[in-house]
């Protein structure tokens, strides 16, 4: 069945992307500074741009399918959940803050592997770093492309293949010719559709419901732990929902995704109006989209596919034209989720492995094409990854966030902070991380009844703070008077 | 040299440990304060639980107020080039 109504505001927006792409290109092609240009948009940013793209590459197809789904099924505790995600709008933004856009301009970093390298001095965590980003981040990747060809799929009525190669080539194109400037651009698109589109749909809803009392009675009346924090089946115990603070809330200083938006704004007060509209942001969605799935229990009762709440949920709820614009929504998480992580997998190749091992002379023309093809090349391995796809959308993204956060999180916060910080401190400290992080989640997930990430965060801390303090006498290098 | 700017970014990081702190204590101490027990015999504010309505809504418009006030009066205004740069 095709949904025109569904497919012509998707298709004005895609028209809208690919002019933003152009417009970004013709920037990349008169810049000065093809690397600084292409990868960070020259470091001009403003406050909206900045919290639109970090919102935007934050919420992804979890947040707008996959989490609205959970939500349907556990009830108000997994909204609950989701709200531990507020201090990704603030926190980051004033923990890597002013000291981060400083020093970044002071190293002339353009990746957040830059960052780590001039600060600790060492191959070693440029190494680790950048294979634990491609590895990790092509995985995430992947199962973000998976998200939205299904909901093309699902929307439009075409087959699984056309759809995936209608969304790859939309995303490569304006990302491959636009670089960073195009993709912050689309962002604040994307961040503003996915916004209004989650206003639209809570009031829709909730008007279908016939108001919230009607809808909380039912919900009582069906089960009555669908109304208590600890969600439908008992299973939210206030210990394992705390330590989602750490993954999905404070952790994300840890995602190179996120922290390399942080060097890339172009003053104080960007920064200042950024920390507010974002956090706003990412309270409007994580509480409208997560509260929309419960809702949606009595007004569309007995979906089974958990995926297909949300999508299904709008159709029904709101007239044709409003439940075109709300379905963008998802498409606007997920593509500008993509384009992000493209960005960084692509940027880590070219300028953390390609200049640093492979050729350190390579002239301006050399990197130009260089990175115009990897970009590409990464676009179209995904495109194939995708093709047979991986089951747990959301398993997989969290293993690439958790993953991530253990390795980044405190080579970066104390690369800035602590002066005493060393390159033997970080190295251990990512190893630790990551190979606990994988060990736990393959041999004992959430155990002792917390999220996974929980230890290995908490062990990467204690081994980079014994290992720098205990190495002090051999390495005590730090390029940054604190 | 010490250089001035960091002590303000130090400071700001320090600001923004302490509005955690305070964003958990008042999500963590509404939900699992309020949201203890039968939930037949929950108190409804707008048709929402209490807990879910002090935790999640008005926890959220209080963070943001919060964050707000603390951007206008506590956070500084620094330029991010060092000063041999031409900027």
């Amino acid at each position: 069945m095709i949904h025109w109504q569904v497919i012509i505001p998707l298709f004005v927006f895609l028209i809208i992307i690919f002019a933003i792409g152009f417009w970004a290109n013709k920037q990349v092609r008169n810049s000065s500074s093809f690397l600084q240009e292409y990868f960070l948009g020259g470091r001009e940013m403003g406050g909206f741009l900045l919290a639109m793209t970090m919102m935007a590459t934050y919420g992804s197809a979890s947040s707008f399918i996959g989490g609205p789904g959970v939500s349907y099924n556990l009830g108000l505790g997994w909204v609950l959940l989701a709200m531990a995600q507020l201090p990704a709008g603030y926190f980051v933004l004033m923990i890597l803050g002013k000291k981060f856009a400083i020093i970044s301009r002071r190293y002339e970093a353009i990746t957040l592997i830059d960052f780590l390298k001039k600060r600790y001095d060492s191959n070693i965590v440029v190494f680790i770093s950048a294979i634990s980003i491609i590895v990790f981040l092509f995985a995430s990747m992947t199962a973000q492309w998976v998200g939205g060809a299904r909901l093309i799929e699902s929307l439009t009525g075409l087959n699984y293949t056309v759809a995936l190669l209608i969304f790859a080539v939309t995303v490569l194109v304006y990302v491959v010719i636009g670089g960073f400037r195009a993709v912050a651009l689309t962002d604040a698109l994307q961040g503003t559709i996915m916004i209004i589109g989650t206003i639209v749909l809570l009031i829709g809803t909730i008007l279908a419901g016939g108001g919230i009392d009607n809808i909380m009675g039912s919900l009582l009346k069906e089960n009555p732990q669908m109304l208590s924090p600890f969600g439908s089946d008992g299973s939210l115990t206030p210990l394992y929902v705390s330590t989602f603070w750490i993954l999905i809330g404070l952790g994300v200083i840890g995602l190179p995704q996120i922290a390399v938006r942080a060097m890339s704004y172009k003053d104080s007060k960007s920064l200042h109006r950024a920390i507010l509209i974002g956090t706003f942001g990412i309270g409007t969605i994580m509480f409208g989209m997560h509260l929309i799935g419960v809702l949606a229990r009595p007004v569309t009762p007995g979906i089974e596919i958990a995926d297909k709440v949300m999508p299904t949920l709008t159709l029904e709820v709101l007239p044709p034209v409003l439940a075109g614009i709300v379905l963008a929504a998802p498409m606007a998480a997920i593509m500008s989720t993509v384009n992000a992580l493209l960005m960084l997998v692509s940027s880590t190749v070219v300028k953390d492995v390609y200049l640093n091992f492979i050729n350190p002379q390579a002239t301006d023309k050399q990197i130009k094409n260089r990175s115009f093809w990897v970009t590409t090349i990464i676009g179209l391995a995904v495109v194939l990854f995708s093709l047979n796809p991986p089951e747990l959308l959301i398993m997989l993204n969290l293993f690439a966030f958790g993953g991530l956060e253990s390795a980044f999180l405190w080579a970066v916060v104390f690369g800035l902070y602590w002066s005493k910080a060393n390159k033997y401190g970080a190295i251990s400290s990512m190893v630790v991380g990551l190979v606990m992080y994988i060990a736990i989640y393959r041999l004992a997930p959430n155990v002792f009844g917390m999220h996974t990430v929980t230890l290995p965060i908490i062990a990467s801390l204690i081994t980079f703070v014994l290992v720098s303090l205990g190495t002090q006498s051999k390495s005590s290098y730090n390029p940054t008077k604190f | 040299m010490k250089d001035a700017r960091f002590k303000i970014a130090n400071r700001e990081a320090l600001i923004g440990v302490a509005l955690v702190i305070i964003n958990f204590a008042i999500w963590f101490g509404f939900a699992y304060g309020l949201g203890e027990g039968d939930p037949k015999e929950y108190d409804f504010i707008w048709g929402f639980p209490a807990w879910f309505f002090y935790s999640c809504i008005a926890g959220t418009i209080f963070m943001i107020i919060l964050i707000w006030i603390a951007i206008k009066v506590l956070f500084k205004d620094v330029s991010f080039h060092d000063e041999e740069d031409k900027a």
